[in-house]
């Protein structure tokens, strides 16, 4: 024993060297993440095994403050998403195809451009809706809007070069062509500018069969709106004694308090149409008065 | 002055230098890193005893370690200098002369030439030991070597120019001072 304490005390100085030399490939090892890399490469498999053990456990404490950082990060990202920046855009322009019939006859008639709603209300008697397509991308008034799924929506009253007011079907002045689908008789649809969720369809004759559930669409006889479009279903049947009407409400098929992606429709002959509509009755009005 | 005293004015000198101007400054060549701080070490006092040395080379290591984030890496080659040192300064002055009549080691205490062969011998094993922990690979060994012969001439560059710039006034030591 007293041996090894006089061999210990007499090269106590490369003993002091070696544990300050240990002491500094440890501090090396420890806090530089190459050198352990390095280390761990060396030692075997079992302390790889048993590191990453652990460090599966260790993670479990860590959670909830990785939580806390995934959800600052996605709420850092959330501001950086698309939705938050509007762009215009000119990819809906359409083009005349110089060929606009194909062998069986058919023709376009109606065209599509898709929009984001960038304004919207519902808790006015005069809702509008604006969208992100305007006169630059080839809107023009009176075409249709339908959201997403296919509901009828309203109609373009006003476009500026990039954007473009419709007159939502929840304004009072609004008048939609409508039929029911179960019968097919026209009718018109308004709102009564109180509930937000119910329209009015009048001029339903009481002879026609109307139960509760019914689809309304949007009719055939319309310039604007193509025929077929959901406006909504038939939520109370109510008749009007003096006229002999029907009075419906109708609960919308679009959703308007969510309203975000609307396709805008165009009726590729809405001028001829309307232009004869009005040639039509500036003829008859002048016509003389005594036929024959 | 105190020896403590100025030891620590001229630990906190370099070390000073080192961190804020040699380790600053674009590294030479992408790779070569001017060190001069372990001039610390080479200069402590003949008198100071070999365990201290050890523990006192650890610390200067290990504080500009912390400076450049890497513990351990400047300790491990400060302690090796500290630990050779005394068998070079052994092997260079002969025993019976005049090692003891300067308080540290300086060109004017061990004459010119064996001063320089001490500082080559240390500043050669430190950069080697540094450069091999910071590679810790021979990969290419001929990488190794260039940065370690590099380094080790840009050191004694700077550490000559600083012996010849600040001469330390040392007193010559009787036995009756």
């Amino acid at each position: 024993m007293r041996n090894v304490f006089l061999f210990l005390s007499r090269y106590r100085t490369f003993f002091t060297f070696l544990l300050l030399q240990v002491v500094a490939l440890w501090f090396l090892v420890s806090y530089n993440r190459f050198h352990r890399a390095k280390f761990l490469g060396i030692a075997n498999e079992v302390t790889g095994r048993v590191n990453s053990q652990y460090n599966r456990v260790e993670d479990y404490f860590t959670l909830k403050e990785e939580n806390r950082r995934i959800h600052r990060y996605n709420d850092s990202l959330l501001n950086l998403l698309k939705n938050n920046f509007a762009k215009h855009d000119t990819t809906g322009q359409f083009l005349q195809d110089s060929v606009p019939f194909d062998t069986l006859g058919h023709y376009r008639r109606y065209y599509a451009r898709p929009a984001t709603v960038v304004y919207n209300t519902v808790n006015s008697q005069k809702n509008f809706i604006q969208v992100n397509r305007g006169s630059s991308q080839g809107i023009k008034d009176n075409m249709a809007v339908i959201s997403s799924d296919g509901a009828v929506v309203g109609v373009v009253v006003n476009t500026s070069p990039n954007f473009a007011q419709v007159m939502s079907l929840l304004h009072v002045q609004n008048s939609v062509s409508a039929s029911l689908k179960r019968s097919g008789d026209f009718g018109t649809a308004e709102w009564d500018g109180k509930d937000p969720r119910f329209l009015v369809l009048k001029k339903i004759p009481k002879t026609v069969e109307v139960k509760n559930g019914d689809s309304v669409l949007s009719s055939p006889v319309s310039f604007n709106y193509p025929p077929g479009y959901l406006i909504g279903t038939v939520a109370e049947v109510k008749l009007d004694n003096t006229t002999g009407m029907y009075q419906l409400r109708i609960r919308t098929a679009a959703n308007f308090t969510n309203l975000q992606q609307v396709h805008i429709l165009e009726n590729l002959d809405y001028a001829e149409q309307t232009t004869l509509n009005q040639e039509t009755k500036k003829k008859i009005e002048t016509a003389p008065k005594n036929p024959k | 002055m105190n020896d403590f005293l100025k030891n620590t004015i001229r630990f906190a000198l370099f070390i000073f230098v080192q961190v804020y101007v040699l380790d600053k400054i674009p590294h030479l060549h992408k790779f070569i890193t001017p060190y001069i701080y372990y001039l610390f070490i080479l200069w402590l006092p003949f008198s100071i005893s070999r365990q201290w040395l050890l523990i006192t080379g650890f610390f200067t290591g290990l504080t500009l370690d912390y400076f450049s984030m890497t513990p351990g890496l400047h300790a491990a080659a400060c302690t090796l200098v500290a630990y050779v040192r005394p068998f070079i300064i052994n092997i260079l002055t002969p025993r019976d002369s005049s090692e003891f009549n300067y308080k540290e080691p300086s060109p004017l205490a061990m004459q010119w030439t064996p001063y320089a062969v001490y500082v080559f011998i240390l500043t050669l094993l430190h950069h080697g030991y540094l450069v091999l922990l910071e590679w810790l690979s021979f990969g290419s060994f001929l990488d190794f070597l260039i940065k370690v012969v590099a380094t080790t001439g840009i050191s004694l560059l700077l550490i000559f120019t600083v012996e010849l710039l600040f001469p330390r006034k040392l007193r010559f030591r009787t036995n009756t001072a």
